[in-house]
């Protein structure tokens, strides 16, 4: 993942419309590169699929251009990529064993028996199916099927593999197991992953990097850190993580911070990131785990009274709901140290934060 | 698992009463609902169906003529030899059934039973009833001898002694083309006068013709309605069901218009100089028009079912094959074909069944080389009154019908199909 090497793959400009109305990709700028695991999130209808699609060759740009390795492949057919795809439904072949499905891309790749049967064995003690060479999908369990759908995506050696929910069809414990099989075949094969999902948890697991798609545009690009922690705008603060979320007006701004006034109770002094103009109105940030209940008399710059509306015991800590700055559904993380607060429903409380964990930022209409 | 007691090796219920029996308490309801909701179908169809088709059967081997219309000569003939012409005895009790069967008027229903055997017969019979109706003392083998030629034949003996059984193979023989010969040995008949072998064929051969078309035809439209988006699929699938909403007579009768020699299709190869204008083709009342006709007729049997399995076949299939480096084709071949045999295996045994039995259409576009054996059955039941054959080669059909369903059967799985 050098800086110097050139990306795997670009995707320069790109626009996609199905119906010659509605952009469905607006305007995608996006470098792969070699190695890389990245992730593409983002909610349903954002245009993940569409922009994976694309690159596996089954549906044409609309304007724009997509290189591999350099080279525009706008224009090469899907079966001419050398790309591997796992589909969210598997897409096995029904009427072939798991050994003729891993088989197939080398059979049409004319490869010799021999070499065929070594490669298959490799992949399926990859995915430790070797005793199962000879069953049909459907005498296959969810999670086996996909496994047998990443070796075959993996058996003809692409360097670029693409993954589009994969795991949507698992509970969730099988997918947190596949979640990581999945990242130790990548970092053990050194494969290129583009991988697609609209869990949030999935992909701040799995990735180097995370590209978050709303509304046919990327809304940040970043590794899982720094897009939790350090998130550019109001929608991927809500669409990642838990968030608290105070609307207010931008009252002043010196250097890097920012005064907003929360009507009708106060001040709030936040970190400026994304705030707009003196006097326009901006959404904070707040991560539930970085306010402290009852904090010692001036350690923080913000501190609000509130009264406590509902305690959850979670065992690692106490996620409270308190109402604060006229907020119902303030969270409130309180971890379940020896010392912690004691708190109690309907009490009044008082919560502080700092500046820097509070970021302002741009207003997001959900739609 | 609270309220069940395992006692010994019967698991037992909460009350004491094997589990088996009362779960079968608790499935009888079940079932005798089942069975309410099935009676009057299955009423229908053993009346029918069922009844008539054994009915038919039952008229294939039956012989009842000889031995019910007479009883004396069968009992007379027991002893025969079969060596030389019968003595006095026989033809005593020859005359006496002679007397009485043209008294009762059903001397004759002896006559065509015989004649199916060998011709002639009928005439010897019916002009011996009348005439024995004036002989009244013996002895008898001469006057009888005297009455028609024929039976002073060897061979008419054997016929009738051969005919005294109840049950007779002789329908079923003349379905497969064989008869007795002079000595009562089974041989094939002469070379000119096999038909049916023949029919048979030739109904298998057009059957298997308009499968294989109704296949070629039907496939490229099933896969175009089952890619289509919805709003255009709909529309196509209009014209595909269109022939069943038409009379099967006024889509026949519109084939006869396009397809006879002064029909639209010729006039069309007359006008663009394809054929001159005294030299028209025959595409009607010949093979021509029958498969063409029946084609048209059975192929939505085809496309439904066809269309049914490829609805259910997701287009990631295809995504997945071109993306593992198949080309189109090989994608197509491959992967997509295979996941729609049981849809053309189904279609087929569909098309191939209908068209085996078809009648109407045959009858009014076939001609004489493009008539099936469902249009000699025909002629049998409603025309020459041969109902014993009739119900032979009947029978012949739906059982070589029955073998192919379950050869097909063997090879794919009826599981594995699905009819529309
Ligand atoms: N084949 C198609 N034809 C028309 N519109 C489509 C097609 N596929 C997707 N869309 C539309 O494009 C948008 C993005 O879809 P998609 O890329 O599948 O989103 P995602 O994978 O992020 O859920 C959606 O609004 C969807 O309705
Ligand atoms: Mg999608």
């Amino acid at each position: 993942m050098s800086e110097l090497q050139e990306p795997l793959v670009r995707f320069i400009e790109v626009q996609k419309s199905y119906d010659g109305e509605i952009l469905v990709v607006k305007n995608l700028n996006l470098d792969v590169a070699r190695g890389e695991f990245l992730t593409m999130l983002g909610p349903s209808g954002s245009g993940k699929t569409t922009c994976l699609m694309m690159l596996a060759g089954f549906e044409p740009a609309t304007h724009g251009e997509i290189t591999l390795e350099g080279n525009p492949i706008n224009n090469v057919a899907p079966h001419k990529r050398g790309i591997g795809m796992v589909f969210q439904n598997y897409a096995l072949f029904p009427h072939m064993t798991v050994f003729e499905n891993l088989a197939f891309p080398l059979k049409v790749r004319r490869m010799g028996r021999s070499d065929i049967e070594a490669k298959v064995k490799r992949v399926l003690d990859m995915v430790q199916l070797h005793d199962f060479a000879e069953r049909r999908p459907s005498q296959l369990s969810g999670g086996q099927q996909q496994r047998v759908a990443v070796a075959r995506a993996l058996v003809f050696e692409p360097q670029l593999v693409l993954m589009d929910e994969p795991l949507g069809a698992l509970d969730k414990q099988l997918r947190e197991q596949m979640q990581y099989e999945i990242k130790h075949i990548h970092e053990s094969l050194g494969v290129t992953v583009v991988y697609v999902t609209h869990d949030q948890s999935e992909a701040l697991t799995m990735s180097n990097r995370v590209a978050v798609f709303n509304d046919g545009i990327i809304q940040q690009l970043a590794t899982p850190d720094v897009l939790y922690e350090k998130p550019d705008n109001a929608f991927c603060a809500q669409f990642i993580g838990e968030n608290n979320k105070l609307i207010g007006t931008v009252k002043d701004k010196s250097g890097n911070n920012c005064i907003v006034d929360i009507p009708g109770s106060g001040i709030v002094h936040a970190l400026d990131v994304n705030a707009g103009n003196i006097g326009g109105a901006t959404s904070l940030s707040l991560r539930p785990e970085r306010v402290e209940i009852d904090p010692s008399e001036g350690k923080y710059p913000n501190v609000f009274e509130g009264k406590v509306k509902e305690l959850i015991y979670l065992g690692d800590h106490i996620r409270t709901r308190v109402n604060v700055c006229g907020h119902d559904d303030f969270i409130v993380k309180v971890p379940n140290i020896s010392d912690h607060a004691s708190l109690v429903k309907g009490h009044p409380v008082k919560v502080g934060w700092r500046a820097d964990d509070c970021r302002a930022l741009d207003v997001y209409q959900e739609p | 698992m609270a309220n069940e007691i395992i006692g010994g090796d019967v698991v037992l219920a909460a009350d004491g009463t094997p589990l088996k029996a009362s779960l079968n308490k608790a499935m009888r309801k079940n079932r005798i609902r089942a069975l309410l909701l099935v009676t009057p179908l299955f009423l229908f169809i053993v009346f029918s169906f069922l009844i008539p088709i054994v009915e038919m059967t039952f008229r294939s081997v039956d012989n009842w003529q000889v031995g019910t219309l007479m009883p004396k000569t069968t009992t007379a003939l027991a002893g025969w030899d079969g060596k030389a012409l019968p003595d006095e005895p026989v033809f005593a009790a020859l005359i006496q059934d002679l007397q009485a069967g043209a008294k009762a008027r059903e001397i004759g229903k002896v006559g065509t039973r015989l004649n199916y055997e060998k011709s002639g017969l009928r005439g010897m019979i019916t002009r011996s009833g009348k005439k024995s109706l004036k002989v009244k003392e013996g002895p008898y083998k001469e006057k009888i001898l005297k009455m028609h030629k024929k039976w002073k034949d060897l061979e008419t003996w054997t016929v009738i002694k051969r005919n005294t059984a109840p049950y007779t193979m002789g329908y079923y023989l003349n379905a497969v083309d064989m008869k007795y010969d002079k000595s009562g040995e089974i041989v094939m008949r002469d070379e000119n006068r096999r038909i049916y072998g023949k029919l048979f064929l030739r109904t298998f051969a057009i059957s298997m013709a308009i499968t294989l078309i109704c296949v070629m035809l039907a496939y490229p439209i099933a896969y175009l309605l089952a890619t289509l988006p919805l709003r255009y699929s709909n529309l196509l699938m209009i014209f595909v069901l269109l022939p069943f909403w038409t009379s099967l007579l006024v889509r026949t009768t519109a084939w006869i218009v396009m397809l006879q020699s002064q029909g639209v299709l010729n006039d069309l190869f007359v006008f663009f100089g394809l054929v001159s204008d005294d030299n028209r083709l025959q595409l009607i009342y010949n093979l021509t028009g029958t498969i063409v006709a029946m084609t048209h007729i059975l192929l939505p049997f085809m496309v439904l079912p066809l269309y049914s399995v490829m609805k259910t076949i997701s287009p990631s299939y295809m995504c997945a094959a071109l993306s593992l480096g198949a080309n189109p084709m090989v994608a197509f071949i491959r992967v997509y074909m295979p996941q729609t045999l049981s849809g053309i295996v189904a279609g087929s045994i569909l098309v191939f069944i209908l068209s085996i039995g078809y009648y109407i259409t045959p009858a009014l576009v076939g001609g004489t080389d493009g008539t099936l054996i469902s249009n000699q059955i025909a002629y049998h039941m409603q025309k020459s009154l041969n109902w014993g054959l009739a119900g032979a080669l009947g029978a012949l059909l739906l059982s070589s019908v029955l073998a192919l369903y379950l050869i097909y059967n063997k090879i794919v799985g009826v599981d594995n199909m699905r009819f529309g």
